[in-house]
């Protein structure tokens, strides 16, 4: 589990919507302004996946950086699932919210946060290898657009909600046993 | 003010003076002065910043520790019991797992923050003393292929017992407590939904004492007949609690046992007896709770006082006296009343969700509630229907879980 435990998460969870919703995300950055790479300065909060017994899931949290200029997280991998994509989700044409896959990956603002949440921006595991039990942990790895990585493990948790409909009319998995 | 109310904590920054002036006042004079102080306090503070009192909410109970809090946490005036079953498919690898994940959501909600994946993030936000135990019961321990004291069985039967299965024993106990009725719905509602996965519901049971701010942090609680109930508790944070409480034995060090027994009070027939005979039932007065013997609630009881035809003072019968026995047998009560819908000509369907910690179940327990057994005028009026047995493991540190000590 994380190891940090005490940031007042709701603040910036709520911080980071209204950045959300006021549009202020950047579509990509260039960060080769050569300070720290970016795998020092991102730590993720908050960090759960959703349980299953197969097919995909989703993993969620809250990415910080420290850093002065904004990351990209372009590619994540895990053993846990064969293919895993950066999804967020949007209005389609006929007004229903769906996901899909993010272009040019997931910012995060220097000095700011990135909420993946349900019905938002988040981890989506394509390809699940096993099935993810409640309270077991999966490792993620995070590829930044300079190479450098970040590595974090999230507890996996029984979850109701995040059922979003995959653009293309598919639907997740459930989490029903 | 006891120890552990005082190491409950306003999480606003910068109010802990007036926290702790407010907290003097209110065990000293009443909390009508105590606002009053507030108030002057504001005024003679800066009036370009605005203040105010810190929310009841805002408190805390620490989570992490030697000892698991909700034990020798000031009683909160809302407490929910839950037993629960193990799934049979659910070992030792599984059992870890759902003690790591409840620990997590037990951490962050007590704290006043969501857990992970929390619904409901908002109605975390106000604790107000939550605090979260766990009990393992014969069977949890069982799946854990670990060696439980000798005291984690379903008690003897007694011969006043009436005992129903949906009110008895169980393998996981959840204790859930605080000053707010919504933080703690919220809190059981989080907790289930991270455990369902792996147990099921066997008994849930809900009560309730004073409401926040009603009495002085403090005070004895009262039953439902009236009884101020709990007198002779050791005193949280003295060497003589900790000797009652906690227990120093293996996996169990720094943990308790706890049982949790429902008892009927039948209200309805209490109402035909008078008020001489309900003192003498019990063997104090329920004025004040003083014993027959005394006028205050904390005078000694003098068990050979006699009247002046000859009679003892405090009945044979007493529930003090045959609770007391030599003195040698002492446990920490922590009980809720509870007050269910009342059905056909009943008009009360109440009774005490009774609650004792006791470092050994056995030895300090069982001979006690033996002698009640035997007699006790006040089993007239109250029938154990429910009853289950517990062991309370250690707290933990901030990287580890309940629980750890029996599963690692």
């Amino acid at each position: 589990m994380n190891t940090t435990k005490n940031l007042p998460r709701l603040a910036a969870v709520i911080a980071v919507s209204l950045l959300a919703l006021t549009g202020c995300t950047p579509e990509s950055s260039p960060t080769e302004a050569a300070a720290r790479p970016a795998g020092d300065t991102v730590t993720i909060e908050d960090a759960w996946v959703k349980s299953a017994d197969e097919g995909m899931s989703a993993a969620f949290g809250t990415l910080l950086n420290s850093g002065d200029d904004d990351v990209t997280v372009v590619t994540v991998t895990s053993e846990a699932s064969d293919m895993i994509e950066l999804h967020e989700t949007v209005e389609n044409e006929a007004g229903e919210m769906v996901m899909r896959e993010k272009d040019g990956g997931f910012v995060i603002p220097a000095g700011g946060t990135l909420a993946l949440e349900p019905g938002a921006n988040h981890i989506m595991m394509m390809d699940l290898t096993g099935p993810l039990t409640a309270g077991s942990e999966v490792t993620f790895t995070l590829t930044f657009s300079d190479d450098s990585t970040y590595e974090f493990t999230a507890p996996v948790k029984d979850y109701s909600g995040a059922n979003e409909n995959y653009e293309g009319g598919e639907e997740h998995e459930g989490m029903d046993h | 003010m006891s120890a552990p109310l005082e190491g409950a904590r306003s999480r606003r920054a910068g109010s802990t003076r007036r926290q702790f002036l407010l907290g003097g006042a209110v065990a000293g004079v009443g909390a009508v002065a105590a606002v009053g102080v507030d108030l002057a306090l504001n005024r003679q503070e800066s009036a370009a910043k605005p203040v105010s009192a810190p929310m009841n909410g805002e408190l805390t109970v620490p989570f992490f520790g030697v000892h698991q809090a909700g034990v020798d946490t000031a009683a909160q005036a809302h407490g929910i019991f839950l037993g629960l079953d193990l799934r049979e498919d659910v070992d030792r690898e599984g059992l870890t797992r759902l003690m790591r994940i409840l620990t997590d959501d037990a951490a962050r909600l007590t704290q006043g923050l969501p857990a992970l994946a929390d619904s409901e993030p908002e109605l975390a936000l106000s604790p107000a003393r939550l605090t979260i135990t766990f009990g393992f019961g014969p069977g949890l321990v069982a799946r854990a292929a670990g060696a439980g004291p000798s005291w984690l069985a379903p008690l003897p039967a007694f011969r006043v017992d009436q005992l129903r299965p949906e009110f008895s024993d169980g393998d996981l106990l959840l204790q859930i407590a605080g000053d707010d009725p919504l933080t703690v719905a919220h809190a059981m509602r989080m907790l289930l939904k991270d455990a369902r996965g792996f147990a099921s519901i066997r008994w849930t049971q809900q009560g309730f004492r004073r409401a926040y701010g009603t009495e002085r942090p403090g005070t004895t609680m009262r039953n439902l007949f009236g009884q101020v109930d709990g007198t002779t508790n050791p005193e949280p944070g003295t060497a003589d609690f900790d000797e009652v409480v906690w227990s120093a034995d293996g996996w169990l060090a720094g943990g308790t046992g706890m049982v949790v027994r429902r008892i009927r009070m039948d209200l309805d027939k209490w109402d035909r007896l008078d008020r001489g005979g309900r003192d003498a039932s019990v063997g104090r007065t329920l004025a004040n709770g003083a014993p027959l013997t005394g006028t205050d609630e904390f005078d000694d009881p003098d068990f050979d006082a006699k009247t002046s035809i000859g009679f003892p003072v405090i009945p044979q019968f007493a529930h003090i006296r045959r609770a007391r026995g030599d003195g040698s047998e002492r446990i920490f009560r922590r009980a809720y009343n509870y007050d269910e819908r009342p059905v056909d000509a009943e008009v009360s369907e109440s009774g005490l969700i009774f609650v004792s910690f006791q470092a050994d179940i056995e030895r300090q327990f069982i001979p006690m509630q033996r002698r009640l057994d035997e007699l006790d005028l006040l089993n007239e009026w109250t029938v154990p229907i429910g009853s289950a047995v517990f062991a309370i493991p250690p707290g933990c540190a901030e990287d580890g879980f309940i629980g750890e000590t029996l599963l690692s």
